[in-house]
């Protein structure tokens, strides 16, 4: 693409967890000073603002952060994208960069979720004297666990039970066996909210929230902000040695929403967008999945990460069971995944989960992820997925 | 007692308005005249041949478990699931099984089932829907 490259230049993530003290513009400001210190930038370089928050979408968290850390005038757009806000974020100004509209653009995603609960669950409504239909179903009540379920952990162990019944192989174990490798990576990740290697005993027998998904297989809910500065090649040119040595290129940056495919509005269809979103990125990007040297993906829970494996084609088709029992998603395997632990014990404040991911390539292709460096790392792939639903594929390669 | 007596002493109204009441109660779905998608909801239009017509079909009242979870949180445990019938998957909750992963099994034939809900305060009973195993 030449001169139309786009570059990774500064990055930062908070610590994910529970932060009581801070809101949730602490924590984009937070991760937005970082990393503009990383970038060698002040707000007066940054020409565009992506800004992603989920939980108040309609509060103009960009703004507000830009009332505590540098007022310029620049266009903000507060995205919200269920669980791809913070890769919409990037998205927004990686394409405002592209359309040649500013040289520098910032994305930010931020969360305060700790103890947020179920999501999905909707709480129930007062009852009135008489049944009375609503909505689209023309429901007379709440739907849920009269016609299924809607909470996040049924819905995506219903996805890996899809899976088990279209390919065979899967079970309980296997799942958990999924988990069990999360959390073990995550020992290795100052930065995750949980760094508690489990037994496969423990992940087994924890409380059961939706079968398979025990209390472990599912993505904590906490808070955290991470940001992003993206600039052009020819910016990227103009900046200092130091900056232009550690700058990571971005080879492929891709957002999908869900086609129609038979059933996809019964249970939601997060195969086929994922399956769209990795080929276009591959495409970009010039490269294929042989060529991944680690992979960050939406393992939100672990019967999610399994279909994943076969969605971003690391493996044959209807092979993802072979692929994790292979060995090969292990950090020590020929393909690591989720080295920073997943979000199943990094966390998941949900804005900012898709660009923490792609932080967490950035470091590795950088040689700065310190004790969980994956040696020698030159190209990563980090995914994520908004349930309704939004997948954002982005394809990282260490400059030459 | 005779007949129209009968009918106007039974209110019922439907959990959702695709389910058809009767002695042999069904669901129905919106089908696409053009493309024979089929939906469960009011409809707009067809999300995948943009066709805005659509004929009310009845969908077959057994099929085949493609998916399950066991919703475990919550007071009572319940089964959630996807059912193929004759193609056309229904999401619903399963009833009439231990909600165990010893008992609810992938690719189990089941079949639609109603159960009261009680009734409100003008004494419409309200009927939903769920799948059960094929005894």
């Amino acid at each position: 693409m030449g001169s139309e490259d786009i570059w990774i230049i500064g990055s930062n993530m908070t610590r994910f967890g529970k932060h009581p003290d801070k809101d949730v513009v602490d924590l984009a400001s937070e991760a937005s000073v970082a990393a503009l210190r990383d970038a060698g930038m002040t707000m007066s370089d940054i020409g565009v603002l992506g800004v992603g928050n989920l939980m108040n979408a309609g509060a103009g968290i960009g703004q507000q952060l830009q009332k505590q850390i540098g007022q310029t005038g620049v266009p903000v757009f507060n995205v919200s994208n269920a669980c791809a806000t913070g890769a919409t974020a990037l998205r927004v100004a990686i394409m405002a960069v592209k359309a040649g509209e500013t040289d520098v653009g910032m994305a930010v995603g931020v969360e305060k979720l700790a103890g947020a609960g179920l999501l999905g669950q909707r709480g129930p409504k007062p009852q009135s004297e008489t049944w009375e239909p609503n909505g689209r179903f023309g429901a007379i009540g709440s739907t849920e666990g009269r016609i299924g379920t809607n909470i996040m952990p049924g819905v995506f162990a219903q996805v890996g039970m899809e899976y088990g019944h279209k390919y065979g192989g899967t079970s309980f174990e296997l799942f958990a066996r999924i988990s069990e490798k999360n959390h073990a990576h995550s020992t290795l990740n100052p930065l995750a909210a949980y760094q508690k290697r489990f037994t496969l005993d423990e992940i087994m027998n924890d409380v059961m929230i939706a079968y398979p998904n025990t209390r472990p297989m599912c993505s904590g809910n906490c808070d955290g902000a991470a940001a992003m500065i993206v600039v052009n090649d020819e910016k990227k040119k103009s900046m200092p040695v130091e900056v232009q040595k550690r700058a990571i290129k971005v080879s492929a940056s891709v957002l999908t929403s869900d086609p129609w495919e038979e059933g996809c509005q019964i249970l939601p269809d997060v195969n086929t967008l994922t399956r769209n979103a990795a080929t276009q990125a591959y495409e970009q990007a010039g490269i294929g999945p042989e060529d991944l040297d680690l992979v960050e993906l939406h393992d939100c829970f672990a019967t999610a990460e399994l279909v994943h494996y076969d969605n971003l084609m690391l493996c044959e088709q209807g092979g993802a069971v072979d692929f994790f029992e292979s060995g090969a998603p292990w950090r020590d395997g020929t393909k690591p995944v989720n080295v920073s632990g997943g979000l199943q014990s990094k966390g998941h404040p949900i804005a900012a989960t898709g660009i923490a991911n792609i932080h967490e390539i950035v470091m590795h292709l950088r040689g700065e992820a310190g004790d969980r460096q994956i040696e020698g790392a030159k190209v990563g792939l980090a995914h994520v997925i908004g349930l309704g639903s939004a997948c954002g594929v982005h394809i990282l390669e260490k400059a030459a | 007692m005779n007949e129209s007596e009968n009918t106007a002493l039974i209110k019922q109204i439907p959990f959702v308005d695709y389910l058809v009441l009767g002695e042999e109660p069904y669901l129905v779905a919106n089908e696409c005249d053009q493309c024979q998608a089929r939906y469960f909801d009011r409809r707009n239009a067809c999300a995948r041949c943009f066709g805005d017509q659509f004929t009310k079909v009845k969908v077959a009242s057994s099929g085949v478990v493609t998916s399950f979870t066991i919703v475990e949180m919550g007071p009572v445990p319940y089964v959630s699931a996807v059912v193929d019938c004759d193609g056309t998957p229904v999401r619903c909750s399963l009833i009439g099984i231990d909600p165990t992963p010893e008992k609810v099994q992938l690719g189990m034939t089941v079949e639609l089932t109603t159960y009261s809900m009680g009734e409100d305060s003008e004494g419409t009973e309200a009927i939903a829907f769920a799948f059960t195993p094929v005894k």
